[in-house]
């Protein structure tokens, strides 16, 4: 018990890489997304079937087994980063398709009329999805992307699997140094429950503020 | 897709028409070139070499990687097994009039969903078996899951329960029924039809869940992959080749679970999704025969 408390800042750094790890791992995955959900609606064909047969693909692939080939696999190729790099680009990768069904939902939710008055208009593709379609469609979204976050971080812990000293890698650390399974796994789960009762409640603040009122 | 792309761009015009040609062929350009520097990278590392795939060419590689692969639906079809029931019984706990059985139900589910499987995983690999219970290999895989997925399914079936039309329980309640006849005589049934699509797709990360049989060494299909790759010296083929079989059995389940839902969209609903469209057609006749008869 006492040397757990003594590691408590060890494994608040942990939490933090945890953060780091979700919060890049987010971003990449909210660009990547929105990309993706455009590709899938534009004109062009090719981009069309890109989009459509990496959604299909990565919905399917496992994270660890992604992982673990960006891991162990990739070097072969000469393809080499950092573990930390390789987990926050292996997340964002993952999680893109799911923010990209968020964000296809959303844009599914803004009245089709928007759309139509923008085309009649004059507007052209990219300006009625970027200044109508879009900014309308994220409104609606801050829920589902409040999960997906939640996703991100939760599946963050795999990266422990592979030896990143996220929070689950440090707890088991320090479970295997002290021999105190009962606080050191008590703390680990505390932690990642803090983080997930925080972007629930902050995402329903926002969504209640952001909301449109139709 | 849906409605909102056909509105995004009309037909286009000659010119438009031209644009998109040329935009086409530049986007076959670039992701052609991707491709390119892909397969050059790899046939620069000598990744592309015959002998490095050729054990994949043989029965007994193959069916090292098979048994890994029933091994990994074993998993997955036992922890389904496990976690449909007590996930439905756990929303029914929530669902619960009694304050204890609801707060129980409810405490369980959303620690469940808000702490990683891994953890989960860890405690019975590292903590349990420090107060001396010990469980096999494939229980330290399947029950962590169970925990996790029943939390998952409970908050599904709860859904499938609160979205189905308050007048389904009223009827019942007013032809007489017990609360508990009610729950399991006319809401059950008809939740558990509306929710079984997003069931199956839940199977889908059920099944991905089973890779962490990588870090208890359970034989499923990633650690065999790390086995064989160890034994080959070549992790890329032999992940990749897992990472393609993956692939190709979830894709199967999704496309079940579209099929499922698609076949439940065709059949007009009771109660629930036909909220909208199918329940105020009638409530009009109804109301119409009431002003003629009166």
């Amino acid at each position: 018990m006492h040397e757990v408390v003594h590691h408590l800042g060890y494994l608040a750094a942990g939490l933090g890489t945890t953060l780091e790890l979700s919060l890049l791992g987010f971003a990449g995955a909210f660009v990547l997304g929105t990309l993706l959900t455009v590709m899938r609606v534009c004109p062009i064909v090719p981009l069309r079937v890109v989009g459509t047969l990496y959604v299909e693909v990565f919905r399917n692939v496992p994270l660890l087994a992604f992982l673990v080939l960006f891991v162990f696999g990739l070097p072969d190729a000469g393809i080499t980063c950092s573990l930390f790099t390789s987990e926050a680009v292996c997340l964002a990768l993952y999680f893109a398709t799911y923010v990209c069904e968020a964000v296809r939902a959303g844009i599914n939710a803004v009245p089709v009329g928007q759309a139509e008055a923008a085309r009649a208009i004059g507007m052209t593709f990219g300006q009625s999805l970027g200044t109508v379609i879009l900014p309308q469609a994220f409104r609606t979204m801050v829920q589902p992307l409040a999960n997906v976050f939640i996703g991100v971080v939760l599946s963050s812990s795999l990266g422990a699997a592979v030896g990143v000293s996220e929070l689950i890698g440090r707890t088991q650390w320090l479970d295997l140094q002290y021999d105190e399974p009962v606080p050191t796994f008590l703390l680990a789960a505390a932690g990642y429950v803090l983080v997930t009762l925080a972007v629930a409640l902050l995402a329903g603040r926002v969504q209640k503020r952001m909301a449109v009122r139709r | 897709m849906s409605a909102s792309d056909r509105v995004l761009f009309d037909a286009p015009g000659p010119r438009a028409r031209r644009r998109i040609r040329i935009a086409t062929a530049l986007s076959v350009l670039v992701i052609a070139g991707l491709i390119a520097l892909g397969v050059h990278q790899f046939a620069r590392h000598g990744q592309l070499d015959h002998a490095r795939w050729q054990p994949f060419e043989q029965w007994p590689y193959q069916r090292f990687l098979l048994r890994g692969l029933v091994k990994t639906l074993k998993a997955a079809g036992m922890a389904a097994l496990l976690a449909l029931p007590s996930g439905a019984l756990l929303a029914l706990g929530r669902l619960s009039p009694h304050r204890v059985l609801r707060v129980a139900a409810g405490g369980f589910v959303e620690l469940f969903r808000s702490v990683p499987l891994l953890l989960v995983l860890y405690v019975f690999l590292m903590g349990i078996p420090r107060a001396g219970y010990t469980f096999p290999v494939f229980w330290e895989l399947v029950i962590p899951i169970v925990l996790c997925t029943s939390a998952l399914f409970a908050e599904i079936f709860r859904a499938g329960v609160l979205a189905l039309d308050r007048g389904q329980s009223e009827a019942g309640q007013a032809l007489g029924l017990r609360r508990r006849q009610v729950m399991w005589l006319v809401v059950l049934p008809q939740a558990v039809r509306l929710v079984v699509p997003t069931l199956v797709s839940q199977l889908v990360s059920l099944l991905k869940d089973t890779t962490l049989g990588y870090v208890v060494s359970y034989g499923e299909l990633l650690n065999e992959g790390k086995v064989l790759g160890s034994y080959t010296h070549d992790f890329l083929q032999s992940y990749l080749t897992v990472t393609v079989i993956y692939v190709v059995v979830n894709a199967v389940l999704s496309q079940l679970a579209e099929a499922l839902e698609r076949r439940g969209r065709r059949r007009p609903k009771a109660g629930a999704a036909g909220v909208g469209t199918l329940v105020p057609e009638p409530r009009g006749e109804l109301n119409a025969e009431m002003l003629h008869g009166g």
